[in-house]
């Protein structure tokens, strides 16, 4: 429909130059420039890598998005940035961009979080989000279970890893058995030649006391480096196989377990996974099997659309022009930790009630 | 010709609109950490303070650097998206020569250092002859590894007042950098035909990165 709002998205919280362009449900333009191979040497991102990178393709990307979904910037109705969280100094690239083309054009801006946007991008591949909206976001930076009433007001976190976030885990096991970065797709790759009940390894926190809903994947992590270390000093040969899809499965039997759980004893009857996470097969395959069991209906966008992209925050912000909720204003910060419960940022004009965490947050904003 | 120039290279986060002739306002707040929040509203107080509209101006100045990271990429990328979204050109402006231009303005003639903060115990700085005259590439070094006749030039900027020890003939004006200065120096070249430098970022040091030292074995060895 035309008078849904058309809405650019930008997101930079990580290593994504992300750019995307939406009208209402409907994805026109996913644009994005990654730095990931900048980063494979080091095995990890390095934070001013990807500053570096996202201020190089900042415009190209936001020229490519406008092109490709055939629009002017002249019509949006609004342009919507991650404000939070991720790297400070990446997350400052984005939100001044946003900033700009906002304050030139015209246009409102809406500095949205980058966990909320994770879960409306499912409105572009299966429409309208249920009220509320049950979701386990998992990637490189979160392992989250969200309960989200409202997608553009009131998002909930029932819990959250205590250690690792689950898309570490596998970068550093792919480490330990030597298959570069990133770990996820390398480490789905192996485990599909492997026997994914081959080794024992332990399942975090999911002992009859442990927290419901949390996550730990740090004991994990270590378990299967051991173990490895072991057959090494052995002089045995690791099957690397048999290691990725036990691990795998440990990571993805928990996960989908409490998400499920957590369904239940809230009475919600459908499960969104997303995050970058979402993209391995195991986990697909597994929730999928264990929701049809539960008689809880899955939604779990495409991988593309799981992984970090503009496309997400323009959804986001899509649906706050809809829902009629307040821009930010033009003094809007960069929130490196950005709490998951404000799903935007209405500006400074109204103090934050997270300075401690805030100021922290803000140490590295120069230099 | 209307001029909107900003420079982030610095703690000062500051904004000019320059008709050509001369400054019409000028925006400097002194905030090392809040560019990102401090740079639009700051040009659209020097907008609204000349009574002119964002659609009126002709071209952007921007400070290239170099200067600490994450607070140049707010000028660099503001600068980069109006001038698409304006569809008027960027012109980059090292942040040294609009300190040296500042310089002129406030006396100073002949040969002369600027050097700002560049942390780690470092300054940026380059040499001029004359305000609109660098003789030297902008480069980063501890204050005290820079050459003797430098350090005997009459300077100017925060890396020179750090290092007095060093730099012996210090200049308290200007201070700060001033998107006034930036501008007047900008439509100076603009009237004289010269070519500007691309709006890109002079960060003169290569990223922090440690690639990590081989995996770290868990079991003791
Ligand atoms: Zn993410």
């Amino acid at each position: 429909m035309a008078d849904e709002p058309l809405v650019l998205g930008i997101e930079t919280s990580c290593d994504e130059t992300g750019v995307g362009i939406v009208r209402g449900h409907t994805l026109l333009a996913d644009a994005i420039a990654s730095s990931v191979d900048e980063h494979a040497r080091y095995g990890g991102v390095v934070p001013e890598v990807a500053s570096r990178a996202h201020l190089e393709a900042m415009v190209p990307t936001i020229q490519r998005a406008l092109k490709q979904a055939g629009v002017s910037a002249r019509d949006l109705d609004g342009i919507a940035v991650t404000a939070g969280p991720g790297l400070a100094g990446a997350l400052l690239v984005g939100v001044s961009a946003a900033k700009a083309y906002a304050y030139a054009l015209g246009k409102p801006l809406y500095g949205v979080n980058h966990l909320a946007s994770h879960i409306c991008v499912d409105q572009l591949e299966h429409g309208a989000l249920p009220e509320p909206t049950m979701a386990l976001l998992v990637s490189g930076g979160h392992s989250s279970l969200l309960l989200a009433p409202d997608i553009t007001g009131d998002v909930r976190p029932l819990g959250a890893t205590i250690d690792d976030a689950a898309g570490e885990a596998f970068d550093k096991v792919a480490r330990v058995l030597g298959l570069g970065f990133p770990g996820g797709p390398a480490i789905d790759r192996h485990a599909r030649e492997g026997d994914p009940a081959a080794i024992a390894f332990p399942r975090g926190l999911t002992g009859g006391r442990d927290p419901q809903y949390d996550f730990s994947f740090s004991g994990l992590k270590t378990a299967v480096a051991r173990w490895v270390e072991a057959r090494r000093r052995d002089g045995q040969d690791v099957p690397i196989a048999d290691v990725a899809a036990s691990f795998q499965e440990a990571v993805v039997d928990v996960l989908t377990r409490k998400a499920i759980r957590a369904c239940k004893d809230n009475g919600v009857d459908h499960l969104m996974i997303g995050g970058g996470v979402a993209a391995n097969s195991r986990l697909r395959s597994l929730a999928l099997e264990r929701c049809e069991g539960a008689g809880i209906r899955l939604r779990v966008p495409r991988p593309g659309l799981c992984t970090d992209n503009g496309a997400m925050v323009a959804a986001l912000g899509s649906e706050m022009v809809a829902r009629g909720r307040a821009a930010s204003t033009f003094d809007l910060p960069a929130d490196s930790s950005l709490p998951v419960t404000e799903v935007s940022v209405p500006g400074h004009t109204h103090e934050h009630t997270h300075d401690h965490v805030h100021e922290a947050g803000r140490e590295n904003l120069y230099g | 010709m209307l001029l909107l120039a900003f420079d982030t290279a610095t703690p000062a986060v500051t904004a000019a609109l320059h008709d050509g002739e001369r400054v019409l306002a000028e925006s400097t707040v002194i905030d090392a950490r809040r560019h990102g929040e401090l740079l639009v509203p700051a040009v659209d107080r020097v907008l609204t303070s000349a009574g002119r509209a964002l659609a009126d101006v002709t071209g952007i100045v921007v400070g290239v650097g170099p200067g600490p990271y994450t607070g140049l990429r707010v000028g660099l990328v503001t600068a980069a998206s109006f001038g698409d979204a304006l569809d008027v050109p960027v012109h980059g402006v090292c942040t040294l020569d609009g300190l040296a231009w500042a310089a002129g303005e406030a006396g100073i003639d002949g040969p002369f250092t600027v050097a700002t903060d560049a942390r780690r115990k470092e300054v940026y700085w380059a040499c001029y002859d004359g305000p609109a005259v660098r003789v030297t590439e902008p480069a980063v070094n501890r204050a005290a590894d820079l050459p003797q006749d430098v350090l005997a030039l009459p300077a100017v900027g925060a890396g020179a007042a750090l290092y007095p020890e060093s730099f012996t003939d210090r200049r308290p004006e200007p201070a700060h950098q001033s998107a006034g200065s930036l501008a007047a120096l900008a439509a100076h070249r603009l009237a004289a035909g010269e070519a500007f430098a691309a709006a890109l970022p002079l960060y003169l040091r290569r990223p922090d990165a440690q690639v990590p030292a081989g995996y770290k074995a868990v079991l003791p060895t």
